[in-house]
């Protein structure tokens, strides 16, 4: 039988509006209002999972997103479930369903809690130290391991959830809306700076607003309620943009924030429909006020993290925030005035606290005295030396610290309990400030690390400063923000501030205790089960920098990033090795603060909008058509037209026979087009290409070469004098956009002196290609007012012309070894005059061809694909293409790096052509190239680039590349496959109409 | 992510520029009279800094000019931005 | 031996509490002189002196390490390690370097966590295929156990990954290296850390070198923050600070130091059994054995020593992680970070001799050298020792940039077309 710990209405909490929620499927009920983990306490529910490694039982530890022990798995459906969700952060709702994790058949009992009796053999980094018996065993070892580690479970199907991203530019950003961050927005926007306000919470206010005591008053008024009216009042400004539960992830250089907006994950699921779940906030802030608060620190003792012991603040927050109690007796635990702040607030609430224990001797304040005043016993002096109880604290044993503080001395007394408060301090929470560059200092007096050099525009401003009490906070505000902002005066110059909180603490990292370290269990890292013995132990093996007793114990590295224990671990390691703790540093805070959910990350770049696809003036047509495409780089390209349910090697079949019989027709618009302008483009052109320019006519094209730098075939393609000061160069489909950047490159930074402009034209044209020995027939229907003849038009040479009215530019050029011309219509006309040309060479059966016959068809003829036939390892020359570098060209880019002792070897490998023994045997494109089988290791000799059936030479031809290949034509070689060896003999890469007889015809 | 200051555009997100390396390394006006050492020096050789670099950057998608940028390697913190050919700030 | 790992000294110990156990390795001050020194306390490095004691005989010698073992790439990657390289240069070392991994956790009585759960290279359009075809011909004749699969294999293999052809770079075929796959990069640094220091070798942590003193055209030893160290060689192993070290002796290298970053999930129950990489959408996962999603991102295009990388290199790979894994959209990314991985031009390491006299670099590893720790370590020990290279490391030697015999795998993975 549960109970019901709500013990007295909050304004936070909507009574009247009950919720329904599962957790390990036993159906409870809290208020809007509530997280998992304040329903879940209301319910008297402690026990929430295990642990990492000794599967302990854990319970809820704190109330917010520090917490390392009560993460559960949430929904049940399996595209929305969601492992590792913190019971503290997420907010319940109609329909909630949670269950415990890393737990086998249940949280109660769980198989592997038998780890927790044999940790006395799993101390830290165990695992590097045995399963390597048989060596062969590891597999099997890790199967286990993996299956026992992990947490929660990934979901097994897609998300049907939607993220997005915005970008905001702001003056002011303000992270944090506790009191601090409401003092700072409300300075920055009241002057005139367009300001942005974030909180991770629901509500603002921090932990000031649910802290109802009469010790803390702001000119004359409760602490809490001064807040609310400014709370109030900064909601009207109109400069201020305030977001909360959105979590600060990430603070990069130059200001830049990410920041996650939760949308949608308190909603009942009937309302999350069509709604976008988590936003990306990408912030670009001029100035950034760091308000982050911090957080309370863990007491490290024997068996200090039993279910029922929980952070001092977040008992008091549970009590004050959600009118929840967390047990019935109650035990605090603390080195400093907080845990009396919770003690207060408990009983105002009428909540029990059996007793305090603070470890501090001769202590007085006036939060004391009134506790005292109450009757609760206070042991001063004293420490938790053990706790008992397995799944939820049952009782306390305390005994009497040294005065050194060293050791335990007297008598051990015991208290039963059912919670126990611990409080250890205040953590500034610096991580967001060390991401962004800042360094830190260490201050003695406390033990805390501050924010020393700022890498940026920020400041950092109340408890993440280091200044802890509202007293310190108020009245340091005032003038950090006046410098900060640059502002004469601010609206809380002249607060008054009455404060009661001793500063004192009595800082113990790991609290003695009445039993030798090797028999305790002091967790340092809840949920990883990192002990103050395993950081020992580690320092004792030599690991001494923190990073390594991190890495080692696995200390800081679970969900919540050591936000609770690193400051312990380094307390420890400082103790221990005996080193001062300012110079040990810290561990790196590394993004996020808090988990970024991938689907945030990625926003809408999901699907089809993962990469955009670019898509030539025709595609229509293509798709109409049912053309198969392949993806070149961003374009979708037609692959092949198949007919009838033709497979692809029947339609390429097809495809080739026709254009080289009658006509073939290909979508080349995806070719890169670069317009260049100047009256230096000729000498532009020598310089980027292997041969010469300055002699070619206008009207005429001619095919260039680029190579890199280093000698290297970078890119080809045909390049047409348009008038004598204008060319249009052609690239590579994938070349286009690197192409132009080069270009752009060498003309900005090497050439200035050069008078050339540059302007992509890729998209601005649809380019046609007609081929085939009726191709002429074609286009002279598709143009009638231009003369075709091969005199006034012959092979690579260019006219303007008009079709219809509309310019275009037609180019006899090929790439197939047909005849052929290529129009260059403005891109909206593309569609048109495709179907124009589809129409009029209807009679010549003309036939649409993709990329595959494309490919085939320039085989045939021997033209290489640079990308496909080159590899960034060949030049011009293993391509045997001598004839198109320039001997008497001074210098061209790549031109040197063609000299060097290893690019001038003549046993490099060369583009060849490949004929196989078998005629009907077709040649897998990669495959090895060996003279010897017998050898070994075998030599391979190069490989097969590019190889088809041919239609029309009715036999299998492969283009590949052969060390030493210009100098082995007729030799035979073997392709050895896996199964077979196939015999090839090396030809000449031009298996058709060498003569070029078909291209002038 | 950085903001660079195009001295042609104003402040802009890194997303829209592209680095081009360490700066002021002159290509050889006669590459045809240097030993394969000294074209290997050019080719490939970098100062490779950590600290202050002059470094060429391009405004890839946006004004797509090349310009040079003064930066720290150790910290990514930007000094100085200049156009192509104009004398370099001292650091 | 010291302190021999193993079960029943893990129980043997429990009785002591572990109070009893010994220092993995020691903390000495650096001596006068030592016969090398290497310089860089990563898992390459110490590898390196560890090789050079026990098979060279040289026992006189120090690691120095700016900060602490481990802490650069070693402890930074993403683990995979594979041999199925194209060229054959490269198949030597990467499969030499395999092959060391295989009985590692034995030699050095230190559970590296090997574990050869198989790394997939996707295909994404028909030019990746073309080319891990001809990568798995040249792996099958080389000995290296690569084979491709088509998209229902891929499939087969793992089964989360999203195979669909409707997909914007729908999966086209992938390679197999079943001996391929990741191991615990902690360990392989303190694993040959410890191995070292048994033998004598000096792991000098915290000393960051100043200098490096030559005689002429020789060196004569460093200068460090722990004072000068005279030594006749000279072993460099300092990843992305390669060129700063290159700078003190007045070397300049083909190398540009630039961001890399990872990131790794929330830890789950075991989901992803193998490794998959793909060049084309720039994705890479594995899952750890404690249970996070180890996600390697791409480098980006500037020089930089900050170890910070840029948020669009993390986005753009979670993008690709969706798109190929649509069920890790609701996973959340735990942790990220950055590293400096020094490139050279053609992706290929050095491990060479200069021009300087007993001066040493093993460098340029890029993004990918975690895999060849042990066998780097060993050829770079080689070469040290005997003042050549191994035949297995003589193709990438420093030279090759000056004669164009570059071992080019970045160039390998074609131009677009």
């Amino acid at each position: 039988m549960t109970k019901n710990l709500r013990v007295k209405t909050s304004k936070f909490i909507d009574e009247t509006y009950k919720i329904s929620f599962k957790f390990n499927r036993t159906t409870y009920y809290g208020y809007k209002g509530d997280t998992l983990a304040s329903a879940l306490l209301a319910n008297d529910v402690h026990l929430v999972g295990r642990s990492f490694k000794y599967h302990r039982p854990r319970g809820i530890m704190t109330a917010g997103s520090e917490e390392p022990n009560a993460i559960v798995q949430l929904h049940n459906n399996s595209a929305r479930t969601e492992p590792n969700v913190r019971a503290t952060e997420i907010e319940i709702y109609e329909g909630l369903e949670a269950s415990s994790q890393n737990c086998w058949p249940s949280v109660n009992f769980d198989i592997g809690g038998i780890n927790n009796f044999l940790s006395p053999v799993l101390p830290a980094g165990f695992y590097y130290k045995t399963f390597m018996w048989p060596a062969s065993f590891w597999e099997k070892y890790e199967y286990f391991i993996r299956k026992s580690a992990g947490l929660g479970k990934s979901p097994t199907e897609p998300d049907p959830d939607i993220y997005e991203h915005k970008y905001i530019h702001c003056d002011v950003l303000v992270v944090g809306a506790g009191i601090a961050g409401i003092l700072a927005a409300k300075t920055a926007a009241k002057n005139g700076f367009k300001t942005l306000l974030l909180d991770e919470k629901s509500y603002l206010g921090g932990s000031t607003i649910y802290q109802n005591i009469e010790n803390h008053k702001i000119n004359n008024q409760i602490s809490n309620s001064w807040l609310e009216k400014e709370i109030n009042e900064i909601k009207k400004l109109k400069n201020l943009e305030i977001k909360v539960r959105t979590s600060v992830a990430a603070f990069h250089g130059y200001n830049f924030l990410l920041a996650r907006e939760n949308l949608t994950d308190h909603l009942p699921l009937d309302q999350r429909k069509n709604k976008t779940r988590h936003r990306l906030l990408k912030i670009r802030a001029k100035k950034v006020i760091m308000a982050t608060g911090s957080l309370e620190r863990p007491l490290i003792f024997d068996n200090n993290d039993r279910p029922g012991i929980l952070l001092s603040s977040a008992i008091e927050k549970y009590a004050n925030l959600f009118g929840v109690a967390c047990g019935e007796k109650g035990v605090l635990f603390t080195n400093n005035d907080s845990g009396y702040e919770t003690a207060i607030s408990l009983f105002q609430k009428g909540i029990n606290i059996e007793a305090i224990i603070d470890n501090r001797e001769n202590i007085d304040s006036k939060l004391i005295k009134e506790i005292e005043k109450n009757n609760i016993k206070v042991f001063k002096g004293y420490t938790v030396v053990n706790t008992s109880g397995y799944k939820r604290i049952n009782n306390v044993s305390i005994m009497q610290l040294s005065k050194d503080g060293q050791k335990v001395v007297g008598p051990k007394l015991s208290i039963a309990c059912d919670y126990l408060g611990i409080s250890g301090g205040w953590t500034p929470a610096v991580h967001l400030f060390t991401q962004s560059g800042g360094k830190l200092k260490f201050r003695d007096e406390d033990q805390v690390f501050i924010p020393n050099i700022y890498s940026s525009d920020q400041i950092s401003i109340g408890s993440c400063n280091g200044d802890f009490t509202l007293d310190e906070i108020l009245s340091s505000i005032p003038n950090k923000l006046k410098e900060f902002l640059d502002l004469k005066k601010s609206d809380y110059d002249d607060l008054e501030v009455q404060s009661s909180f001793n500063k004192s603490k009595r800082n113990i990292w790991l609290l003695p205790s009445d039993k030798v370290i090797g028999k305790t269990k002091p967790f340092v890292d809840y949920q990883n089960d990192a002990t103050a013995k395993d950081i020992k132990l580690a320092l004792r093996e030599g690991f001494r920098s923190i990073e390594h007793v991190k890495r080692y114990t696995t200390t800081g590295m679970g969900t919540d990033q050591g936000k609770l224990g690193n400051m312990h671990a380094l307390g420890i390691i400082s103790e221990t090795a005996g080193s001062k703790m300012g110079e040990l540093g810290t561990t790196t805070f590394r993004p996020p603060y808090t988990p970024l959910t991938f689907g945030t990350i990625v926003g809408r770049n999901v699907g089809e909008y993962f990469d955009i696809f670019r898509k030539t003036p025709i595609h229509e047509w293509h798709v109409q058509n049912k053309a198969e495409f392949e993806n070149v780089g961003q374009w979708k390209r037609a692959w092949y037209y198949p007919k009838n349910g033709e497979s692809m090697h029947n339609a390429v079949q097809r495809e080739s026979k026709a254009a080289r019989d009658s006509a073939g027709i290909l979508d080349a618009s995806t070719l890169g087009k670069i317009d260049i302008q100047g009256t230096d483009a000729s000498e532009f052109l020598n310089r980027v290409y292997t041969n010469a320019w300055s002699k070619l006519a206008i009207g005429r094209c001619r095919y260039g070469l680029m190579l890199n730098e280093d000698g290297m075939v970078y890119d080809d393609g045909v390049t047409t004098r348009l008038d004598e000061n204008h060319y249009i160069m052609t690239t590579t489909t994938g070349g286009a956009a690197t192409v132009l950047g080069k270009l752009e490159d060498y003309l900005q930074t090497e050439w200035p002196e050069l008078d050339v402009y540059l302007t992509s034209v890729t998209d601005h044209y649809a380019t046609i290609s007609v081929c085939g020995p009726n191709s002429k027939k074609i286009v002279s229907q598709v143009i009638p007012d231009l003369d075709f003849s091969d005199k006034s038009f012959p092979h690579m040479s260019f006219k303007n012309a008009k079709i219809d009215k509309i310019k275009c530019r037609v180019m006899r050029i090929s790439f197939t070894g047909e005849q052929s011309y290529e129009i260059n219509v403005q891109a909206n006309y593309g569609k048109s005059v495709w179907e124009k040309c589809m129409e009029i060479g209807k009679e010549f059966n003309i036939t649409p061809y993709g990329t595959e016959t494309m490919h085939l068809l320039r085989a045939e003829k021997g033209f290489i694909i640079v990308g496909q036939d080159t590899d960034a390892t060949m030049t011009p020359i293993d391509l045997q293409m001598d004839w198109i570098v320039s001997k008497k060209k001074y210098d061209f880019i790549g031109k040197r790096s063609l000299y060097r002792s290893d690019t001038i070897k003549e046993d490099r490998k060369q583009l060849v052509g490949l004929l196989t023994e078998n005629p009907d045997e077709v040649l897998e494109e990669g495959a090895q190239i060996v003279a010897d089988i017998k050898k070994s290791p075998i030599e391979m000799l190069g490989h097969v680039t590019s190889s088809y059936y041919s239609p029309n030479l009715k036999k299998s031809i492969a283009l590949g590349v052969v060390r030493g290949g210009k100098n082995m034509i007729g030799h035979k070689l073997i392709i050895p496959m896996e199964n077979k060896n196939i015999n090839v003999t090396v030809a000449d890469p031009v298996f058709l109409d060498k003569e070029n007889k078909r291209i002038n015809a | 992510m950085f903001v660079i200051n195009c001295p042609y555009c104003g402040e802009r997100e890194q997303s829209e520029f592209k680095a081009g390396g360490e700066a002021h390394i002159i290509r050889p006006k006669q590459p045809t009279e240097l030993s394969d050492d000294e074209w290997a020096e050019y080719l490939f050789m970098r100062k490779n800094i950590k600290g202050v670099q002059f470094e060429r950057w391009n405004h890839a998608h946006g004004c797509r000019k090349w310009f040079n940028v003064v930066r720290d390697t150790s910290n990514d913190a930007i000094k100085a931005v200049y156009k192509m050919g104009e004398k370099p700030p001292t650091y | 031996m010291k302190n021999k790992y193993s079960i029943f000294s893990l129980i043997k110990n429990a009785f002591s509490h572990h109070e009893n156990w010994g220092m993995a390795w020691k903390d000495p001050a650096p001596k006068k002189e030592y016969d090398a020194v290497i310089i860089g306390g990563g898992g390459h490095g110490l590898a390196t002196a560890y090789y050079l004691a026990k098979k060279h005989d040289m026992k006189n010698i120090a690691v120095v390490e700016k900060g602490w073992i481990g802490g650069g790439n070693t402890g930074r990657n993403t683990t995979i390690i594979r041999s199925n390289y194209l060229w054959d240069a490269s198949a030597g070392l990467y499969d030499h370097a395999l092959k060391i991994w295989e009985g590692l956790s034995q030699e050095l009585n230190y559970n590296v966590m090997f574990s050869q759960r198989g790394v997939i290279n996707l295909a994404h359009n028909l030019q990746d295929v073309r080319d891990l075809k001809r990568r798995t011909h040249a792996n099958r004749l080389n000995g290296i156990d690569a084979v491709y699969l088509n998209t229902q294999e891929i499939k087969k293999f793992c089964p989360i990954i999203n195979t669909s052809q409707d997909i914007r770079y729908p999966v086209l075929g992938g390679t197999l290296q079943r001996r391929a796959g990741t191991a615990r990069h902690d360990a392989v640094a303190w694993g040959y850390a410890r191995g070292a220091d048994e033998m004598g070798v000096d792991i000098i942590q915290n000393c960051e070198v100043k200098g490096i003193k030559r005689n002429e055209d020789t060196v004569e030893g460093i200068e460090t923050t722990k004072g000068f160290i005279k030594t006749k060689k000279i072993g460099v192993v300092a990843a992305g600070h390669s060129s700063v070290i290159a700078n003190m002796a007045g070397l300049r290298l083909p190398l540009e130091s630039k961001p890399l970053q990872a990131l790794v999930s929330e830890p789950v129950k075991p989901v992803i059994d193998t490794v998959v990489m793909s060049n084309a959408v720039h994705a890479y996962v594995s899952q750890s054995d404690k249970g996070e999603l180890v996600i390697g991102a791409g480098t980006d295009d500037y020089i930089s020593y900050s170890q910070k990388g840029s948020h669009d290199i993390v986005e753009g790979t979670l993008n690709a992680i969706l798109e190929l894994y649509p069920i890790f959209s609701r996973m959340r990314m735990l942790r990220q970070w950055g590293g400096i991985v020094d490139i050279c031009p053609d992706a290929s390491p050095i491990i060479s001799k200069t021009s300087i006299k007993g001066l040493y670099f093993n460098c340029g590893w890029g993004t990918g050298g975690f895999k060849a720790t042990p066998g780097s370590g060993d050829l770079f020990a080689h070469t040290i020792a005997n003042d050549e290279p191994h035949k297995l490391n003589a193709a990438f030697n420093i030279n090759r940039f000056v004669s164009g015999d570059l071992v080019d795998e970045h160039g390998a993975a074609a131009v677009a077309h």
